[in-house]
């Protein structure tokens, strides 16, 4: 039988050949939760936003990031930014400077002028929010996206709360703190401020489905501390509410602040901000058991601000502290040595921590106080049905962003409540961690600082001291960003499969498995920079 | 020359593609369109270096000459994998003859579209390193030194993987294949002179000679244009590692590229008319252990007496190879 001299195959006739048939695993994509976003008190989906922002689309961004809290530009100058403590990048060169591109936002949306709009319908339901910090702006904010009608009573003049009574305008200037409570204020929310509330039961009456206490913690601690008459003793609050109602106390040239917390950093800045030629902190254990931030501390020492560690004040009297110095014992815990110094001093300011004004929940038998305290179960709601609270006068880390966390989480149950439902929050999906990631293909990019003022010429005024980002390096930043356990496009699944299994959809579409032909090499998870994709067993 | 400064875009140009790069900057790999010039369906095993580096390549020429290509393949895995009678997984012009004489083809494939006036048609050899560096040297060195308009590529696997492991040319010494068994005082393959063919092809002086992984297609993809830009012979030698042969996971394959490249032990480079004229320099600098360790052909350097001798032995090739072709311009050993 005459043969052909040679013999033609049809052009990718081997598409007959299912080779998926091979497989005993299967590559899968998947979205795990990156540190950033588990560490955030606020629950924001940082990588969400950062990627959102890295071509450039700021408002879209933003937009993603106020679903979570409304206070970029607030957090972006006050947030102790835990996100960036457990940043994958760090293990790489240095951790994404996810603070500063929040605040680059923050600041976009209020030059820009970006509004919220409410697309909710409106519930009918009416909920009252006592306190006009960080949670209950917060709260009021969700519960007005979710429809509901929102009031908040204050008893000061002006919202803000600790942010615009604690925390000094070096850290936070009015007119950012203004700006974000404002769009709040444009969203309906109605603002009744000098309105002390002194019984919850009577405002219940007035209406209320619901209401959230997050009146926080004002009033500051005492210690006994045996001092003569003359002696000037002030405590830290009031001296920051003075200065932020603008009036300045008498601190005297020689200034001593009693306390490792930021509080006292913030004092012991103000006072040489109000000319005190020298401010100190004292503090009974050291720098790194002190409570305050670390950056905070440095830019304090910067500015000039002494420092003295395992030390305690014995005695005060007029222009002079008796102090005692203490030595950890082995267990780390500062103890009494017996030896005692004195130290000049026109005034002493007690930043010991604050507690909860309790008094409107008197008459509330069935709210649960423990350890000064409002008990609230999972659902931040106290004993009494309805009755919601949260912020610094529940058990929590005292914090801004922990507050606004508070506020979200108390609006999501206050709504779900209401609607006699129960709020589930959704699992957490595994945390991403380093060994998940090819950090072979992030290019090397270091963090880009943002300027501050000279320690010195910052300490005479007010002015903000840490200055934002411009665009370019806002963006750079954000391109830092290694997506952990998220899909970014590299395209890198798509490329390095021999078997060309992999579809790419387009862009913003991602990636498909052609399972009729992956033989399940794992390439792609072995490549895939973000720790995306991972393989799971074929059902035998 | 003038260059665009792109900002920083996450994963530079390291990763397949950029979803920040405008389309034209993307790699071809990148492109929803590409050639796939060795389709699905094939028979190779998983996570096979060839299969991946072949696609990489050919691709990369399809669009360098708009899709005008003919490829004449040698006897090897790559052949046999890719066209199981009746079937083909390749999307191009494609010929196969013996296992020794691919370039002897490639040449004729080039003369004839001389001869029909078809100057915008380009012909490309490939091989693995069997067929390349040993069987099919003799017409390789002719091709070169006629300087035929052909691009040829050894896609190096570094023994012959389709018969079953046997050393080839290409072996690196101590590795163990079927035929160099791990056994005796001098386990695995022999340090004899070693046979570099990339060298060799620059001892002709054809107009391009190149290196280059499947671990970095960028750089791969940089190579396969450039060499298209030049007529008369051009040479790519591609590193391909081979799960089954090399004894390594089948999803480490990538990975043991960018290693043997990270380690010295495969330069990367490019030559031109004899002369190098740029390499790929070590980004993240390992030593050779790193690479050798995830591979079962050098397991009996590990166990069960670890052999210092023969690794430093490996290393010290490694160094030769940063020093020679200034593999870390900016840093010491």
């Amino acid at each position: 039988m005459e043969q052909p001299f040679a013999i033609t195959l049809k052009v990718e006739s081997s598409l007959a050949n299912h080779t998926g048939s091979w497989r005993v695993e299967r590559p899968q994509y998947v979205n795990l939760m990156p540190p950033c976003n588990n560490a955030c008190p606020a629950g924001e989906n940082v990588q969400k936003w950062l990627y959102t922002a890295e071509d450039g689309s700021y408002e879209e961004a933003w937009r993603a990031l106020i679903v979570e809290n409304p206070f970029p530009a607030i957090m972006g100058r006050v947030c102790y930014h835990p996100c960036q403590t457990v940043c994958s990048r760090g293990q790489l060169d240095e951790a994404v400077g996810i603070n500063s591109v929040e605040r680059f936002l923050g600041d976009l949306a209020i030059e820009k002028g970006w509004s919220i709009p409410v697309t909710a319908p409106s519930t009918g339901f009416k909920v009252l929010i006592i306190g006009a910090g960080p949670t209950g702006l917060s709260a009021a904010y969700h519960l007005r996206r979710l429809g509901h009608a929102v009031t908040i009573r204050d008893a000061a003049d002006l919202a803000g709360g600790m942010m615009r009574f604690g925390i000094p305008k070096y850290r936070l200037p009015r007119n950012i703190l203004n700006a974000e409570i404002a769009r709040i204020e444009d969203m309906g929310v109605r603002f009744q401020m000098n309105r002390k509330v002194d019984n919850v039961q009577d405002a219940i009456d007035d209406g209320f489905d619901a209401v959230f206490l997050a009146v926080g913690a004002q009033i500051g601690k005492r210690a006994y501390i045996p001092a003569g008459e003359a002696a000037r003793i002030l405590d830290a609050v009031n001296v920051l509410h003075d200065v932020a109602d603008g009036e300045a106390p008498l601190l005297g040239r020689k200034v001593v602040v009693y306390g490792g917390g930021n509080t006292a950093i913030d004092v012991a800045r103000t006072a040489k901000r109000l000319g005190a030629d020298e401010a100190m902190i004292v503090y009974r254990r050291t720098r790194e058991k002190a409570p305050a931030n670390d950056t905070e501390i440095q830019e304090a020492i910067e500015e000039g601000v002494l420092m003295k560690w395992l030390s305690t004040v014995k005695h005060a009297d007029a222009g002079v502290l008796k102090i005692e110095k203490m030595a950890l014992d082995e267990k780390g815990f500062p103890q009494p040595t017996g030896e005692f110094e004195e130290l000049e001093a026109d005034s002493l300011v007690l930043a010991l921590g604050q507690e909860v004004d309790l008094s409107l929940i008197n008459n509330l038998a069935d709210v649960e106080v423990r350890d000064g305290v409002v008990h609230v179960d999972t659902n931040m709601m106290t004993g009494r049905a309805g009755i919601f609270a949260g912020g610094d006068m529940v058990p929590a880390e005292r914090t801004v962003t922990t507050g606004v966390g508070h506020g979200k989480k108390a609006a999501r149950n206050i709504d779900a409540w209401l609607r006699k439902e129960k709020f589930e929050k959704e699992p957490i999906p595994k945390v991403v961690e380093y060994a998940d990631l090819n950090p072979w293909y992030f290019s090397d990019a270091p963090h880009a600082v943002r300027p501050r003022l000279e320690g010195a010429r910052r300490a005479s005024n007010f002015d903000e001291v840490v200055q934002g980002l411009d665009e370019s390096t806002a963006l750079y930043e954000a391109r830092r960003c290694m997506s952990c356990g998220n899909c970014f496009e590299c395209d890198n699944c798509f490329g390095v499969c021999p078997d060309n299994a992999v579809i790419k959809l387009g862009p913003g579409k991602g990636f498909e498995f052609n399972l009729d032909y992956c033989k399940g090499c794992g390439i792609c998870v072995t490549e895939c920079p973000s720790g995306s994709i991972i393989m799971i067993p074929e059902k035998s | 020359m003038s260059t665009d400064s792109v900002k920083f875009y996450q994963v530079g140009s390291f990763a397949i593609g950029n979803r920040l790069l405008p389309a034209a900057a993307g790699s071809v790999q990148s492109d929803m369109e590409r050639t796939n010039a060795l389709t699905s369906g094939h028979r190779a095993c998983q996570g096979c270096g060839e299969a991946l580096g072949a696609r990489y390549a050919i691709d990369a020429a399809m669009r360098a000459a708009d899709d005008k290509v003919i490829a004449v393949n040698a006897t090897g895995c790559l052949e046999v994998f890719s066209t199981p009678y009746p079937e083909s997984s390749w999307r191009i012009a494609w010929l196969h003859s013996l296992f020794g004489n691919a370039p002897a083809v490639a040449t004729g494939v080039a003369a004839a579209l001389r001869a029909k006036g078809r100057s915008d048609i380009r012909v490309i050899g490939q091989g693995g390193d069997g067929a390349t560096v040993d069987i099919g040297f003799g017409p390789l060195s002719g091709m070169f030194e006629r300087n035929d308009d052909v691009l040829y590529i050894c896609y190096d696997n570094e023994a012959y993987m389709n018969t079953g492991v046997q050393r080839s040319g290409a072996t690196p010494a101590a590795a163990r294949t079927a035929t160099t068994q791990a056994v005796g005082p001098e386990p695995g393959n022999v340090f004899g002179q070693g046979k570099n063919v990339p060298r060799i092809a620059m001892a002709h002086e054809i107009p391009y000679v190149a290196t280059a992984t499947v671990a970095d297609l960028r750089d791969l993809e940089a190579k396969v244009t450039r060499a298209m830009e030049f007529r008369g012979s051009r040479y790519l030698h591609i590193l391909v590692p081979c799960p089954l042969g090399w004894g390594s996971q089948s999803c480490d394959t990538v990975k043991i590229a960018r290693l043997a490249t990270q380690s010295g032990l495969f330069p990367v480079f490019e030559a031109e008319r004899g002369e190098v004229v740029s390499s790929t320099p070590i980004r993240q600098k390992v030593q050779v252990e790193e690479y050798l360790k995830l591979q079962s052909r050098y397991s009996h350097l590990f166990s069960p007496k670890r052999r210092d001798d023969v690794i430093d032995k490996l290393q010290a090739a490694a160094d030769r190879n940063i020093e020679r072709y200034n593999l870390m311009p900016e840093g010491d050993l």
